[in-house]
C-alpha cells in the first residue's frame, strides 16, 4: 500500500474546447486552467457551460474520436493534459464519481465492486484486497464484502464509489454532481467521506456541484464557466461570491445566503393580503373539502414487502403536503399509494365525493381513465412517463385516453404555460432534464386532476430549473389543486409553504408549517 | 455445471425414446432434493417448462412421424401409435433436460459464473465481464418496468390496447436501458475497464472437486439412461 | 477518446475512420441491451406458448412464424455497435438471460442462439460489417431465421415429418427477414430519434443535429 504511488496529478487546460458529435455548438470553448497537484477546485456555471464535459474529458470518457475530417464526428481543440500527459494514457490516475448513484454498481457484491477498478489496472490479487478494505474504511462503509450491493441508499452507494475509486490510488478525484440525487443525510455522509477520501490520498479535487455549499469548506478555488466559452472568475470561493453572486445565482448555482425565501412560490401566501388571509385561518382550518383520507394505511411494495404502518393523514383541496422522512422509510411507497397506483397493505385510504366523484371510495380500484381524471402522478424520472413521439403529442396523450373534447387547444395552453413552444415537435427523450420535468408536469396537468402527487420533483436540479418547478407547483396549489410531494428538499418545502408529514417507521406525524425552523428528525 | 448440463443434453438428444428419458427423469427426481431449493421457486421457475409438455405432446401426437396403426385422421393431423410414443418420448425428454436446467441456474451465481469463463475456459475478459454487468442490472430494469406501467396507469393509458401498451413499454425499457447502459459504460471506463494491459482478478475461479462432481452426476445419469435404454431395446437414434 | 492532440485543427491520426475495434461503451450497451431484448423474450415466451399451440394445431409449421422475435437480439445490436462479433454476442447474452430465467429448453436455448447469431454474421461478415443498410439487415435477419428454422427442425422437431419441417424453415426465413430485419430496422431508427445513441454512428444518421440548447 504504498502512499509513493498516490501523488498528486496537475490537471492543465490549455485553450481547450469541444463540440459533441450531435450538436452544432462548441460545448466549451477556450478554457484555460490549471490545477496544481492536491488544490482542490470546485466549478461551477450554468447548465450547458459543458462542466461535465471538462471533467470528463479529465478522466479520458469522452464519448466520441474527434476527426476534424468528418463533420458528424466530435471536434476538438487545445489539449488537457493530466500529468502532462493526455488522460487516456495514464488511466487509473483519475477517479470519476457521477451524480447517478445507480450507474457506479458494478458487481453484485461490495468487495467484488470496489476491487473491480484493481483487477483492471492489474494490481495483485493480495494487494488488491488490502486496497479494498482501506478504502471501504475510509468512507466508512461498515458493511461485509460479500454484502449484495442490490439495497443501498444513495448515500451509500456515492461512498461505494467512492471507495472504488479509492482503491485505485488516483491522483485526482474528479466529482460530476455528487450529491445532486441524495437526501440531506446522504450528502454529509457523501462529504465526510470525500474529506477523508482526499485526506488520506492527498489528491487533487475537481468537483461540480449546484449546491456549491455542500463543499465550500474544502476548496480553496471556486471557478465559474460560461456557456460554450471559457472561464469567467477564478480565485478563492468567498471572493468570487462575493463579486459574482449575481451571475452565479443567475447560472443556477445556490449561492449559500441567498435561498429562497419561505412561502415566495404562493402568492397567496406571499402577498401581505394573502399572508394575513393565511394567518387568520386557526390552525388546522381547511381551505376546501377533504378529498383523501388515510386511516392506519399500512404501504407496502409488492407482496411480501410491507414498508409503512399507521400512516393518519388527510389531503384538501388547495393543500400543500410534503411527505418526508428519513431515507428508506417508504416515502415513495406512500405517495404512490395515495395516488392509487399501490395497493395499501392494510388499513383505509378514502377518497372523498368530492374527488371520487361517482367512481368509489378505492383509489388503487379505479380504472386507468378514472384515476387519470383525478390523481396525476409525477414520478422521480420524467422519461418514464412519456408516451409519444413529439413534446406536443405528449400533452395530448392524457386528454385524448379520456376522450375530452379539445385535447389540442389543451396542449397549445400548456405548451405556452410551460415555455416548450419551441420544442413542441421535438421527442421527448432529446429534451434536457429540466425541459423534461416540465413536461412531466404539463402532461399530468392537462387532464386537470384535483389532486397531484410528485416523487422528489425537485431532485438533481440547479437553481434556475428549480426555480421553474417551484413556481408551476405553487401556481398549481395556488388555483386549487392538491399538491402531494414526497421530497427531501427543504427549500421545496418553504418556498411552497406547505404542511410537512414525517413519516417513521410506526407512523406520520404532522408538522404544521408556519415556522420552519422546527428541525425534522435527521 | 454448464458443461454437466451441456453434457446431459448431449447423450439425451442421441435417443428419443421413452425408456431414456424416463430413466432420467426418475434419477433427477432422486437427486432434486439434494440441491435444497424452496419447492415454491422452483415451481415458479420451471412453470414455462411444465406448461410447454403438454402442449408439446399434443402437437407431436398430431404431427408426428407415422407409424403403426393409425387412430385419428384430420387434414394435416394423423394420430399412431408411433406419435403417440413420440409425444411421450418427447415430452419426457423436455422434462428430463428442462428441470435440471432450470434447477442448477437457480442455484448458479452469476459472477462466480463470469468468473469460471474468464479465467477457466479463457473466454476474452471484456465481454465476460460486460455481459456480468449487464446481468447485474436486470433487476434495476425490473423496477424501471414496474414504473413504466404505473406511469401508464397514472396517465389513463392502461384500460386498453394491451398489445400496443406492452410494445410501447417494452420501447421504453429499451430506451431506459440504452440510457443506464451509457452511464454504466462511462464509470467502468473511468475505472479503467478495457485499458490496454493485463487484467487481474480478485477472485480466484474455482473449479475444484465439488464442480467436477456435478459434471460427474449428470453426464453419468445421461450415461446411465443410454445404457437402460439399450438393455431393454427401445433404444432409437 | 484521447483529446491529447496539441494542435489546434487538424489531427493527423494513422487510424481507419471507422475502426473496427470494440470500444468499452460498445461492449456495455451491446450487453445491456442483448439483456434487455433476452428480457422481452422472456416476456414473449409466455406469449407465444398458447399462440403458436392454437396456430400449430391448424397449420403445422407455421409457428415459425412468431419465432422472429427470438432473432432480434442479433440485428439489433449488430445494427447499434457495427463490431464483428456484434450480432453472435447479442444472441449469445440474450440466450444466456433466457436460460436464467428458466426456459423450457435449457441448454439448447444457449446452442440455438450461437446458430441463430452465426447466421446474421455470416451475412455481416461477408459485408465486412461496413454495410448496415435496410436489404443487408433483411438479409441478415433471413439467414438468421433460416439458422433457427433448420436448427429446430433438428433438434426440438426431431419427431415431426418432413412436410412439417419443410414448411418450418420457410416460415423461419420468412420471421426472420420481417421481424428480425425490418423490425429492427425501425425500432432502432426510432431509438435513434430519441437521441439516446448519440454515442453511436447510427444516432447521428438518424436524430437531428440540435443547437445546443440551455436548459
Amino acid at each position: 500500500m504504498s502512499v509513493a504511488d498516490a501523488h498528486a496529478a496537475r490537471i492543465e487546460f490549455r485553450d481547450w474546447g469541444w463540440r459533441y458529435a450531435d450538436r452544432d455548438a462548441w460545448a466549451v470553448r477556450g478554457v484555460d486552467l490549471v490545477v496544481e497537484p492536491g488544490e482542490r477546485v470546485a466549478v461551477v456555471g450554468p447548465s450547458g457551460a459543458g462542466k461535465s464535459t471538462l471533467l470528463r474529458a479529465v478522466a479520458a470518457v469522452l464519448p466520441d474520436e474527434p476527426d476534424a475530417a468528418d463533420d458528424t464526428a466530435a471536434e476538438v481543440r487545445g489539449s488537457v493534459l493530466v500529468d502532462g500527459a493526455a488522460p487516456g494514457s495514464v488511466r487509473g490516475r483519475v477517479g470519476l464519481v457521477m451524480q447517478d448513484p445507480e450507474a457506479h454498481t458494478v458487481m453484485s457484491r461490495i468487495g467484488d465492486d470496489v476491487a473491480f477498478g484493481c483487477e483492471n489496472l492489474g494490481v495483485e490479487r493480495s494487494e488488491t484486497w488490502l486496497r479494498v478494505r482501506h478504502a471501504l474504511d475510509v468512507v466508512g462503509l461498515d458493511l461485509p464484502l460479500d454484502r449484495s450491493t442490490t439495497r443501498l441508499s444513495g448515500g451509500q452507494r456515492q461512498r461505494l464509489a467512492l471507495a472504488g475509486v479509492l482503491a485505485m490510488r488516483p491522483g485526482a478525484l474528479v466529482l460530476d454532481e455528487p450529491c445532486a440525487n441524495l437526501d440531506p443525510n446522504g450528502v454529509v455522509q457523501v462529504h465526510d467521506a470525500v474529506r477523508a477520501l482526499l485526506d488520506d490520498t492527498g489528491a487533487t479535487l475537481l468537483v461540480v456541484e449546484h449546491r456549491i455549499g455542500t463543499w465550500l469548506d474544502l476548496v480553496d478555488r471556486l471557478v465559474l464557466l460560461e456557456p460554450g466559452g471559457g472561464v469567467v472568475a477564478d480565485g478563492p470561493p468567498a471572493e468570487v461570491l462575493r463579486t459574482h453572486g449575481d451571475a452565479l445565482t443567475a447560472a443556477g448555482v445556490w449561492v449559500p445566503g441567498a435561498e429562497p425565501a419561505p412561502g415566495s412560490a404562493r402568492r397567496l401566501h406571499s402577498t401581505p393580503d394573502g399572508a394575513q388571509l393565511a394567518a387568520a385561518l386557526p390552525d388546522g382550518a381547511q381551505l376546501g373539502p377533504t378529498l383523501l383520507h388515510a386511516e392506519r394505511l399500512a404501504t407496502a411494495r409488492g407482496r411480501r414487502q410491507r414498508v409503512g404502518t399507521g400512516i393518519d393523514l388527510t389531503v384538501t383541496r388547495g393543500q400543500v403536503l410534503a411527505v418526508t422522512g428519513p431515507n428508506g422509510v417508504g416515502k415513495s411507497t406512500l405517495g404512490l399509494t395515495l395516488a392509487g397506483l399501490l395497493r395499501p397493505a392494510a388499513g383505509v385510504l378514502r377518497a372523498t365525493e368530492p374527488l371520487a366523484d361517482g367512481a368509489g371510495p378505492s383509489p388503487s380500484a379505479w380504472s386507468s381513465r378514472t384515476l387519470a381524471a383525478r390523481i396525476g402522478t409525477v414520478f422521480q424520472e420524467p422519461e418514464h412517463q412519456f408516451v409519444a413521439r413529439t413534446v406536443r403529442a405528449e400533452l395530448e396523450a392524457g386528454p385524448r385516453a379520456l376522450g375530452l373534447s379539445d385535447p389540442a387547444a389543451r396542449a397549445d395552453d400548456l405548451l405556452d404555460a410551460f415555455a416548450l413552444r419551441h420544442l413542441a415537435d421535438a421527442n421527448p427523450f432529446t429534451l434536457s432534464g429540466g425541459e423534461q420535468r416540465r413536461l412531466a408536469i404539463g402532461t399530468v396537468v392537462a387532464t386537470r386532476p384535483p389532486v397531484v402527487v410528485l416523487d422528489e420533483p425537485t431532485s438533481g436540479q440547479d437553481r434556475a430549473t428549480w426555480q421553474a418547478v417551484v413556481d408551476r407547483l405553487g401556481a398549481l396549489a395556488d388555483s386549487g389543486t392538491a399538491v402531494i410531494a414526497v421530497t427531501h428538499d427543504r427549500d421545496l418545502i418553504s418556498a411552497l409553504d406547505a404542511d410537512r408529514i414525517v413519516l417513521t417507521a410506526t407512523g406520520a406525524t404532522g408538522v404544521k408549517d408556519r415556522d420552519t425552523t422546527t428541525g425534522d428528525a435527521r | 455445471m454448464l458443461l454437466g448440463v451441456l453434457g446431459l443434453g448431449v447423450c439425451l438428444v442421441l435417443s428419443l425414446d421413452v425408456v431414456s428419458a424416463a430413466v432420467a427423469l426418475a434419477i433427477e427426481l432422486a437427486l432434486l432434493p439434494l440441491l435444497r431449493i424452496p419447492f415454491r421457486t422452483l415451481l415458479l421457475r420451471t412453470s414455462p417448462v411444465l406448461l410447454a409438455v403438454p402442449l408439446t405432446g399434443l402437437s407431436i401426437a398430431l404431427y408426428g412421424r407415422a407409424s403403426g396403426r393409425e387412430w385419428f385422421d384430420l387434414g394435416f393431423a394423423h394420430v399412431t401409435d408411433g406419435s403417440l410414443v413420440l409425444a411421450v418420448a418427447t415430452m419426457l425428454r423436455v422434462l428430463a433436460v428442462g428441470i435440471p436446467s432450470v434447477a442448477l441456474f437457480i442455484r448458479a451465481d452469476p459472477t462466480d459464473l463470469a468468473d469460471g469463463l474468464a479465467q477457466v475456459l479463457r473466454l476474452p475478459a471484456r465481454f465476460v465481464l460486460g455481459a456480468l454487468a449487464a446481468i447485474r442490472m436486470m433487476t434495476i430494469l425490473g423496477e424501471d418496468w414496474r414504473q413504466l406501467g404505473m406511469a401508464r396507469r397514472a396517465r389513463g393509458l392502461a384500460d386498453t390496447g394491451r398489445l400496443r401498451r406492452g410494445a410501447s413499454m417494452a420501447f421504453a425499457l429499451l430506451v431506459v436501458a440504452l440510457r443506464r447502459a451509457t452511464t454504466l459504460a462511462v464509470a467502468m471506463e473511468a475505472r479503467g475497464f478495457g485499458a490496454p494491459g493485463a487484467r487481474t482478478w480478485a477472485r480466484p475461479a474455482r473449479f475444484g472437486r465439488q464442480e467436477w462432481a456435478a459434471v460427474a452426476v449428470l453426464v453419468g445419469i445421461g450415461m446411465v439412461s443410454i445404457a437402460v435404454a439399450v438393455a431393454v431395446g427401445t433404444w432409437r437414434a | 477518446m484521447s483529446t491529447g492532440a496539441p494542435t489546434t485543427t487538424s489531427t493527423e491520426r494513422p487510424v481507419v475512420k471507422r475502426s473496427l475495434r470494440w470500444r468499452v461503451v460498445d461492449i456495455v450497451v451491446a450487453s445491456v441491451l442483448a439483456v434487455a431484448v433476452g428480457v422481452v423474450f422472456k416476456l414473449w415466451e409466455y406469449g407465444y406458448e398458447p399462440l403458436s399451440a392454437a396456430v400449430a394445431l391448424v397449420l403445422p409449421g407455421t409457428q415459425a412464424l412468431f419465432g422472429g422475435v427470438w432473432l432480434l437480439a442479433g440485428p439489433i445490436v449488430a445494427l447499434i455497435v457495427r463490431k464483428p462479433g456484434a450480432a453472435l454476442y447479442a444472441e449469445m447474452v440474450a440466450a444466456s438471460v433466457e436460460a436464467l430465467l428458466g426456459t423450457q429448453w435449457g441448454w439448447s436455448t444457449l446452442e440455438a442462439g450461437l446458430v441463430q447469431g452465426l447466421g446474421a454474421e455470416l451475412v455481416l461478415a461477408i459485408f465486412l460489417y461496413r454495410v448496415y443498410r435496410l436489404p443487408v439487415i433483411v438479409l441478415a435477419g433471413a439467414a438468421a431465421g433460416l439458422a433457427m428454422g433448420i436448427n429446430d427442425s433438428v433438434l426440438s422437431y426431431a419427431g415431426y415429418d418432413a412436410s412439417f419441417k419443410a414448411v418450418y424453415i420457410v416460415c423461419g426465413a420468412i420471421t426472420g427477414a420481417v421481424i428480425a430485419g425490418i423490425g429492427s430496422w425501425l425500432i432502432v431508427r426510432a431509438l435513434a430519434r430519441t437521441g439516446v445513441l448519440s454515442s453511436f454512428a447510427v444516432g447521428r444518421e438518424h436524430a437531428k443535429r440540435r443547437p445546443s440548447s440551455a436548459a
